[in-house]
């Protein structure tokens, strides 16, 4: 099972979009795939027209009272499954904190009764650098990073790196991709060339700024899923090819 | 993953196809359509959507020649796709276990043994080997896809519209149409919610049977219909040759159901139980033949089938233990034993080319159109009922007059043999034991449904246990020595290296040690079985025919 979270410490810079259509891509290939959606706003679930809701809350879970399994809900989509977000998610680093065991590893633990029945799991992880972030970490495999190329997400991802490098224990792979790009703009076509010379770990497929993206929302369905022809589908996709 | 195995089946016998819900034979010009009022009944709760487009179905169900899955109460389906496909195990319709199979010939047997790596083996390869599992039934249609929505047009159900047909002869057969409402995980209550809208469309009736039962009932075919037992219907009071004449006629049946597997040399067991057939046979003929007219001059032509069967089957036995001898192994290697492995298998290719072709010789042939013949006429002229008999004068018994007397006769042979047998008694002595044995088991397996089936059950066992440590002594025994001939022959044929030889001798010391134990059991067995309890025992079994 690998394990796949897209983080950034940054809000809006297109994680759910990610999760929502790497998930869906995972699954288009045969792979039995899950998206958790970990952010209380829960948007992913909302995108897949499912409530944001779990019985028992966060507090459940995290508690090992109900199991993961218990929340999982079927997808429109062959071989997809997601976990809903729940507001009560807002409180989850209390949750992580008052845990039994080792808090950071909590996460890491839920999922490994799930390692026989999926192949791919999608962490879509709300902004932060909290406790929530270091149970990703030690969850994940690899760190999906999208990052709009700009100065101040350059920052961000040099913040994030040396978070992970210092990390004690387990060290995901980190893979940047550039995102929300609009080629019109002198400033992101700069950056977004530097990093890629600059920086092992960038994906060169870059996701870019279309209104077709925005859609999701009103489609409610990944873009991969309701346009698969579309621009933004082929970048989505050609980025899977890179990270899979 | 997959949607959650609590899938409603319910029959799609609506009113605007059918009135009832038949027996899914009749010949119908095209698929049953699902009826609209279907779709309205669901719409009143759910958004309906249908997804784009039909897609065929073709399923290929699986199983043993005697039915082995299904007397286990499991389904093994295989089911196309244009790229692989895949076997699916069910028991009572709920799916137990898949697995994806590449470049499977639906039309040809498979081992079980040979079956890919995966769930599916691990569930039926024990129950199933050696056999082969055929293929039984093919059923093939279009499926189409309602999927049912809730408020926020996510979907929570589906409904599954299955309209499967199976060819017979040249006429395509629809079945019953079939309405599955399957669950997304996640969702139960909805499709809980779903069926029971279902369930009260007029015309929707709660599924009786699978498709798979429905397609062999289409089909003509009867499943769990082949035993290679004793089944033969007999009652106390009919005349003895028309009882006989039944056994041994539900035998032939037996054996020549099992010609084709044989020719075809598609499992093991259809030799087994073609001899075993055959030897039921020549055991009927040498101790109840006598009551049917004609039936003595077939003994030299049965005992010709049995001769003809013999090597074949027991390079079976070597090959099909083959596993169990390597692994008794503690100084050689099992990779030493390969060559004696190859030899065998070169040796059974040749032993079968003239098994099949006696068993398609004229001789045979003849054989059982004549022994037919004669059965067919004692069964007639049996039927006059108990009297005197036509050909001889004398006083026709009835089967259980006949049984109480064979059965006790033979018993006592066993028990007088079995008695005189000392720790001094030379193996012969044990082998002519060992052939009364199956004797009396035989005389009492044809007659069984005359005996008090508790009575029965408890001397049978105590015979088999008895027949257990015989058997086990006598095939060490022959194993051993056919190890000796056959390490002669590969000498003979330059096959043998020394590793081989050695292997070959360490396999025949463990058999020895084998019969050993073998011969050492005895007393204890016989004892149970033929001392002064056992002796009881089929007193009170003979005493209290039903």
């Amino acid at each position: 099972m690998n394990i796949y979270a897209t983080y950034n410490i940054k809000g809006g810079v297109g994680k759910t979009t990610a999760a929502v259509n790497l998930a869906h891509l995972s699954a288009v290939d045969g792979s039995r795939t899950l998206l958790w959606d970990l952010d209380p706003q829960g948007a992913a679930s909302f995108l897949f027209r499912i409530k944001p809701k779990v019985k028992g809350g966060g507090k459940a879970l995290i508690r090992g009272t109900r199991t993961l399994d218990d929340a999982i809900k079927g997808t429109d989509f062959e071989n997809l499954d997601l976990i809903p977000a729940d507001f009560t998610y807002r409180n989850m680093d209390l949750l992580l904190g008052s845990a039994d065991g080792k808090p950071t590893r909590r996460m890491a633990r839920l999922l490994r009764p799930l390692a026989d029945e999926y192949d791919n799991v999608f962490l879509d992880c709300p902004p932060s650098i909290s406790l929530v972030s270091e149970n990703v970490m030690h969850a994940a495999d690899v760190l999906l990073v999208p990052l709009i190329p700009t100065t101040l997400s350059v920052r961000t991802l040099d913040q994030l790196s040396e978070f992970v490098a210092d990390f004690d224990g387990h060290q995901p792979q980190v893979r940047a991709f550039f995102s929300m790009v609009d080629r019109r703009k002198r400033l992101h076509q700069d950056i977004t060339a530097k990093l890629l010379a600059e920086r092992p770990g960038v994906a060169a497929t870059p996701i870019p700024a279309l209104s077709l993206i925005e859609r999701m929302s009103v489609e409610r369905a990944p873009v991969t899923a309701f346009a698969p022809r579309s621009q933004a589908a082929r970048a989505f996709r050609s980025l899977w090819a890179e990270l899979a | 993953m997959t949607p959650d195995v609590r899938v409603f089946v319910l029959d799609g016998n609506t009113g605007a196809n059918r009135s009832t819900e038949g027996d899914g034979t009749a010949p119908e010009a095209g698929p049953p359509r699902v009826p609209s009022d279907v779709l309205d009944v669901l719409g009143q709760s759910f958004g309906v959507a249908a997804e784009r487009g039909v897609r065929n179905r073709r399923q290929t169900w699986l199983d043993t020649f005697d039915w082995r899955l299904y007397r286990a109460g499991l389904e093994l389906e295989y089911e196309h796709a244009a790229r692989g496909g895949r076997l699916l195990l069910s028991k009572d319709e709920v799916p137990q276990a898949e697995q994806p199979v590449d470049n499977w010939r639906r039309d040809r047997p498979h081992l079980a043994e040979d079956l890919p790596a995966g769930p599916v083996r691990d569930r039926v390869v024990r129950l199933a080997s050696p056999r082969a599992l055929l293929p039984v039934a093919t059923a093939a249609g279009p499926i189409s896809v309602a999927r049912l929505l809730n408020a926020d047009g996510k979907t929570v159900a589906k409904l599954v519209v299955d309209h499967p047909a199976v060819t017979r002869g040249d006429q395509t057969v629809w079945l019953p149409a079939r309405l599955t409402i399957a669950e997304v995980r996640g969702y139960p209550g909805q499709a809980r919610k779903a069926a029971r809208l279902l369930a009260d469309v007029p015309g929707v009736g709660t599924a009786r049977s699978s498709t798979f039962l429905s397609a062999v009932a289409a089909l003509g075919l009867h499943p769990g219909d082949y035993s290679n037992s004793v089944r033969a219907e007999i009652t106390a009071r009919m005349p003895a040759p028309v009882a006989v004449a039944s056994v041994l006629l539900g035998l032939l049946d037996t054996l020549e159901q099992n010609v084709d597997g044989v020719l075809r040399d598609i499992d093991t067991e259809f030799l087994h139980d073609l001899r075993v057939a055959v030897r039921r046979t020549r055991s009927g003929i040498k101790l109840l033949g006598d009551v049917v007219p004609g039936a003595a001059p077939y003994a030299p032509e049965f005992k010709w089938l049995g001769d003809l069967t013999t090597p074949t089957r027991d390079l079976d036995v070597y090959l099909l233990g083959f596993g169990a001898l390597t692994a008794q192994l503690a100084a050689a290697s099992p990779a030493d034993l390969e060559p004696f492995r190859a030899f065998l298998t070169r040796r059974r290719t040749r032993e079968t080319r003239h098994l099949t072709a006696g068993l398609r010789s004229a001789r045979f042939h003849t054989l059982t159109g004549h022994w037919r013949k004669v059965l067919l006429e004692a069964q007639d002229s049996g039927r006059k009922g108990p009297g005197r008999s036509t050909s001889t004068g004398s006083w026709v018994l009835t089967a259980d007059e006949l049984a109480v007397a064979r059965t006790a006769r033979v018993f006592r042979r066993v028990a007088a043999q079995g008695a005189a047998i000392t720790a001094g008694s030379p193996p012969e002595a044990l082998h002519n034991l060992r052939k009364r044995c199956k004797e009396l088991r035989y005389v009492l397996e044809f007659f069984a449904p005359l005996h008090d089936p508790a009575a029965y059950r408890k001397v049978v066992g105590d015979l088999k246990q008895l027949q257990d440590v015989l058997g086990e002594f006598q095939d060490s025994q022959v194993q051993r020595e056919e190890i000796h001939a056959l390490a002669d022959a590969m000498l003979a044929e330059r096959a043998a290296p020394a590793a081989t030889l050695l292997a070959m001798g360490e396999l025949a010391a463990n058999l020895a040690q084998q019969q050993a134990d073998a011969r050492a059991n005895f007393a204890r067995r016989f004892t149970a079985f033929a001392g002064p309890a056992g002796q009881q025992r089929v007193r009170d079994l003979l005493a209290r025919p039903l």
